[in-house]
């Protein structure tokens, strides 16, 4: 190596630390700014209640993680702001969308502090970190781990959002009983444990229901070419395709049946949400598209206008069900804090037990429907249709 | 002579290094100095560094490239997870430790016979084979496992591809990966394994069998004229280091109460690899150091928020460019003289007659 190239690394490496040693100050400094912002309407009775969101912000399922981690922050600072009996203090670990990373997160938000867990955002990550919690009582509430293994032989731990087998059974139903064509093809994700929660429960109810499933096709995570499996649906003569599946590989889906002229009723879950924000898609592609989902961002009720504003403005997006899913688990951990009466100097192991007891009790109405819990942690709320016109979601029935 | 002494002075240190860390954490752990976080690191840490030390043997000592080195991981992992499950639904195995080693060995077993299979066509062959092959492996078992159930019914085990309408408990939920584990991995049985695993490595490696694999990797063809079998030696390697990485899957599945296999990606044998690479390749005690390091630096550097990731790769960069910098290495030589000094001094000074002495 010449001196001189030398000389030029050494800068760079100097430039880099630099560049640290400033990302480390100003991390720092935004972290002094926060306790300053809440602490301003002090009162004796005001009650701090730590909740730590885990949630990949990195990786891939950065999307799910990032929008729950904006939408239970918008709540938090609503309430904050709201200048009520409660202050939330609101941070984000992130984990990646893998179980070790999470596990290293719930402890570390346990050394920070944390007297309650809204997560995690991804099932698989979700599991692990139950059953450390149940073993440590710690309350968690999760707003997008959908598979029924998240709460199964856990106490501790409740679910905002609806479960996979749930998501099958209401689709198939939705399917049979809204004159909708029972010609129905499948494609899903075998790789995937949310795609092949929904798919298996999905035939099950389907069968029962005499919709007659004539395709059945697979893919894998990264599949980037899905002409056989359009291909698939189209020479069996389906008239719907029932895509239980994120909106990634959906949007690919679609651009290729427009390639075949091939136009089915796409009807999609709660993993479709999100595909008119992909950037170059073509919004066309995705009019008519069905899918069952417990929050539309047009809804026209107040919560959900003001909520959809809020984010708007904070993140320059449509907030998708992810992020309302958070919204709504900051407010139902309020709700439940408030019915249990824990207090600012409660440890998380004081607060579970307590917790769950309010949980079963409360009733939320948030922006994804009304919710009541049962005991094993999962909810009860209504799913609604909606379908996408002129690029936007609208609500199917009316 | 000088390079015995040398040899024995840097397989002690190892061992020392590793057995102190293990004390230290011990006597933290007995009086709470050690905080939640950094507990709940230390059976993953213990894991990494037998991958990293295994993959070592591969890749430094043997010095074929092998990509796949997370599926031998996954193998021993769910395998380990399967007998564990099975031993205590189906025989009333409650005993830890007894069903914690039983996983080990019969994890390593199974990623041993995949490591010959594998190893059998691919290590007749020369040039970068071994790396394509071994990537493909590791896709390849990520995607069988995925399809994979498995339950206990009675006392039996049923496999079920694709299916997963299968009696009794759930063991394996295909995609959904391993569900319902009984966390049995202790810190304890995690420095054992460390232990064994640097007692195979480094005793392979200053054998006789060692000299030969080194021998092969150095001049394979001088190696065979003097009549070395290239492919009994290099599958010795490639078998002995697939069995370690089959029973540090299996204490580091058994750690978690829910393993996926797509946790063992193609991404996951390269961050081994960059551990070996980090620590030197060719260098056990390096590596070790390395997937220590490389393991709680993520989480220490937790407190950079959104640029934690940047900050990682910022800090291999300069690892990297310290390492191989002469002005950086002059000041660790000096840094490190007096301790050099220390084991010198123990021995007379001893005359340098044989002048080129091989390192």
């Amino acid at each position: 190596m010449s001196k001189k190239t030398h000389n030029i690394i050494v800068r760079v490496a100097l430039l880099l630390v630099l560049v640290l040693v400033a990302c480390l100050i100003s991390s720092c400094g935004q972290k002094k700014e926060e306790p300053a912002a809440t602490e301003a309407p002090k009162a004796e009775d005001v009650i701090t209640l730590k909740i730590a969101h885990i949630g990949p912000l990195t990786g891939p399922a950065a999307v799910y993680g990032n929008a729950t981690s904006n939408g239970g922050q918008i709540a938090a600072d609503e309430i904050n702001a709201a200048g009520g009996k409660y202050r939330i203090e609101y941070k984000t670990y992130d984990d990646t969308h893998d179980a070790e990373i999470a596990l290293n997160c719930y402890n570390k938000a346990m050394d920070d502090g944390a007297q309650m867990i809204v997560g995690t955002t991804t099932t698989s990550p979700c599991i692990a970190v139950s059953a450390q919690a149940a073993k440590d009582r710690t309350f968690m509430l999760t707003p997008s781990a959908s598979s029924t293994e998240v709460t199964k032989d856990k106490d501790n731990m409740y679910q905002i959002c609806f479960t996979d087998p749930a998501q099958g059974t209401a689709s198939a139903e939705y399917i049979a009983q809204n004159g909708l064509p029972t010609k129905v093809a499948v494609i899903y994700n075998n790789a995937d444990a949310y795609s092949t929660g929904i798919y298996q429960t999905f035939v099950d109810k389907a069968k029962e229901l005499n919709l007659e499933v004539v395709s059945e096709t697979t893919f894998q995570d990264n599949t980037k070419d899905f002409t056989v499996q359009v291909n698939d649906a189209k020479a069996a003569g389906a008239e719907l395709v029932f895509l239980p599946i994120y909106y990634g590989p959906a949007s690919m889906i679609l651009q290729t049946a427009a390639q075949i002229d091939y136009k089915p009723v796409w009807f999609g879950v709660d993993g479709m949400d999100g595909i008119l924000d992909i950037e170059g898609f073509d919004k066309s592609l995705a009019e008519g598209v069905l899918l069952l989902t417990p929050f539309s961002a047009d809804a026209k009720d107040e919560k959900t206008q003001n909520f959809v504003a809020t984010y708007q403005k904070n993140y320059n997006a449509i907030p998708n069900q992810f992020a309302a899913d958070a919204y709504d688990a900051v407010y139902a951990l309020v709700a439940a804090a408030e019915k249990a009466g824990i207090t600012s100097d409660m440890k998380a192991a004081d607060c579970c037990d307590k917790l769950i007891a309010a949980m079963q009790e409360i009733k939320v109405e948030g922006v994804t429907g009304t919710m009541s819990w049962s005991a094993n942690g999962e909810v009860t709320k209504t799913p609604t249709a909606v379908v996408i016109k002129d690029g936007k979601y609208v609500g199917f029935n009316n | 002579m000088k390079a015995k002494k040398k040899k024995l002075i840097y397989n002690s240190v190892t061992f020392g290094l590793v057995i102190a860390a293990f004390l230290i954490c011990q006597l933290l752990l007995s009086t709470g100095g050690m905080s939640r976080s950094f507990r709940g690191q230390l059976i993953p840490i213990c894991c990494w560094i037998v991958m990293a030390v295994s993959l070592n043997l591969v890749v430094g000592i043997s010095g074929e490239l092998s990509l796949g080195h997370a599926g031998f991981m996954s193998i021993g992992a769910f395998t380990g997870i399967i007998v564990s499950g099975w031993m205590q639904r189906a025989f009333q195995m409650e005993d830890p430790v007894l069903r914690l080693v039983l996983a080990m060995v019969i994890g390593a077993v199974l990623a041993g016979i995949a490591g010959a299979l594998i190893g059998i066509p691919v290590l007749r062959l020369k040039g970068d084979y071994l790396a394509i092959v071994t990537l493909a492996f590791g896709e390849i078992i990520r995607n069988l496992i995925d399809c994979l159930y498995v339950s206990v019914d009675g006392q039996s085990l049923r496999f079920g591809f694709l299916n997963n309408k299968l009696p009794g408990d759930l063991l394996m939920n295909g995609p959904n990966g391993a569900v319902s584990v009984q966390t049995i991995a202790t810190f304890t049985a995690g420095f054992v394994l460390v232990i064994i695993a640097l007692i195979i490595v480094l005793n392979l490696t200053n054998s006789r069998s060692g000299r030969a694999i080194q021998a092969i990797r150095d001049a394979r063809i001088a190696a065979e004229s003097v009549g070395i079998n290239v492919t009994k030696y290099r599958m010795m390697a490639f078998v002995t280091s697939a069995m370690l990485a089959g029973a540090a899957g299996a204490l580091y599945g058994l750690n978690f109460s829910t393993l996926v296999a797509a946790k063992f990606r193609f991404d996951q044998s390269i961050n081994v690899l960059v551990f070996v690479v980090l620590g030197g390749i060719g260098n056990t005690m390096g590596s070790m150091i390395a997937a220590t390091a490389l393991t709680i630096l993520p989480e220490t550097l937790r407190d950079f928020g959104q640029y934690r990731m940047l900050a990682y790769a910022v800090v291999l960069i300069l690892v990297m460019l310290a390492t191989n910098n002469p002005l950086a290495r002059a000041f660790f030589g000096r840094i490190f003289a007096p301790v050099k000094a220390l084991f010198r001094r123990k021995k007379p000074a001893e005359p340098d007659l044989k002048g080129g002495d091989a390192k």
